[in-house]
């Protein structure tokens, strides 16, 4: 099964969430999709490290066959490309890598070459297999990564966990697209909750089975959890504001592997996450 | 020597645009003529990459300078490759420009920013 966790904004816990899941699940794959600033691998130090390069393609041009027709500029909805000076300037970070722009040059004056832009870090620990996407500083998108990502991720039984953006844009959409059920982290604050209504209707939208775990309980009103009743949310988890749940977090270490009552809230949440992905199937079974 | 200044309205009287990229007009002025045009701005609406598609409009209309409060890298850029100087404007309306750049008090814009990429700025 594949399980995306994600949230509207950073710190809200999903990382917490997502590593010290599979950390209880007996064998699992951990993909971290936050490209820009991954951070499961902190707590995970997976070894046996692999890498590969992930790569876009950009246009080259041959100014030689290159006759300033323009139609490559026009069609470009991104302005990536400006003739000055008998000579076609293409800039690179602006390109989105459409190869529209080769396409219809009528000279064949475009060709593509491969433009790096991160890398997918792979290793192991324990039973957990930990993918990791990393972006490099500076591009404008870690999209071709998390496509990457989802290629490589495996469909079958295993326990998937994927470790979202921050958000609910583009690189978000990517990350949860293949997903058999969604884990929306929320905190209990009126910031929290507007956050929660962007990632409650993304999934409404990409029509995924979803329930909500609450990070940072305290006792008293709970917005967010108002804000699951008013709309339906299954709550499915529950995770106090610890201090030392905190303090084990902030010194990267995983909860579950670290102390018995962690191992247990978070058995119990696989427990019941599996229970939510068997009704899901259920109910899209009898559809 | 054509000048070419971004315009908010088709007014010589009005002030000059805070925006190149995304200035709605420019203005086409001939120094030795004295004469200027207001041309459309279509690289105002864009998705991405305004600044190069408008530094790509005043390449074309054969301008030698630009005078502007500001110019994003890729803009500038684009200028660069045509030889098109960039002086930084003042505050005032678009004649005030013209004529304090033909009595030479225009400095070259010496900032050039990293660009807004579609997140606006003011």
């Amino acid at each position: 099964m594949r399980i995306a966790v994600l949230s509207g904004k950073g710190g809200t816990g999903k990382t917490l969430i997502s590593v010290n899941l599979a950390a209880v699940s007996k064998e699992a794959i951990y993909i971290d999709c936050d490209v820009e600033e991954p951070n499961g691998h902190l707590f995970f130090k997976p070894e046996n490290l692999a890498a590969e390069y992930i790569s876009v393609k950009i246009p080259l041009v041959d100014n030689e066959l290159c006759n300033g027709c323009r139609i490559c500029a026009v069609f470009c909805q991104y302005n990536a490309l400006a003739y000055i000076n008998q000579k076609l300037l293409i800039f690179d970070d602006v390109c989105h890598s459409c190869g529209g722009c080769v396409l219809f040059c009528p000279e064949k004056a475009l060709a593509e070459k491969e433009k790096n832009i991160g890398i997918v870090q792979s290793g192991t620990s324990g039973l957990v297999h930990v993918i990791t996407g990393i972006l490099d500083t500076g591009e404008a998108s870690g999209v071709p990564i998390i496509k990457k990502l989802m290629q490589n991720a495996p469909a079958g039984q295993e326990d998937v966990f994927i470790d979202c953006p921050p958000g609910s844009d583009c690189i978000v959409m990517g990350s949860i697209k293949d997903a058999d059920y969604c884990v929306l982290v929320a905190e209990p604050t009126l910031f929290g909750v507007h956050n929660l209504k962007m990632v409650h209707d993304l999934v409404r939208l990409f029509r995924k089975p979803h329930g909500a775990v609450l990070n940072k309980c305290l006792e008293g009103y709970d917005p967010a959890a108002q804000y699951c009743e008013d709309h339906g949310i299954r709550i499915i988890g529950r995770i106090p504001f610890d201090h030392d749940l905190g303090t084990l977090n902030s010194n990267a270490l995983i909860a579950a592997r670290e102390n018995g009552k962690y191992r247990e809230v978070f058995t119990s949440l696989l427990q019941k996450v599996r229970e939510e992905v068997q009704d899901a199937a259920a109910i899209d079974f009898k559809r | 020597m054509k000048i070419v200044l971004p315009a908010n309205e088709r007014s010589m009287e009005k002030g000059i645009s805070v925006s190149f990229g995304r200035a709605p007009y420019f203005l086409v002025y001939d120094t030795d003529t004295q004469e200027g045009v207001f041309i459309e701005n279509n690289a105002a609406k864009s998705q991405g990459g305004a600044g190069i598609k408008a530094a790509q409009t005043v390449v074309d209309t054969g301008a030698k300078a630009l005078l502007t409060p500001r110019c994003g890298e890729n803009a500038a850029d684009v200028l660069k490759a045509a030889n098109i100087e960039i002086y930084q404007s003042i505050n005032g309306s678009l004649e005030n420009n013209i004529s304090t750049f033909n009595k030479g008090e225009l400095k070259i814009l010496s900032e050039i920013h990293a660009g807004f990429h579609g997140k606006g700025g003011e």
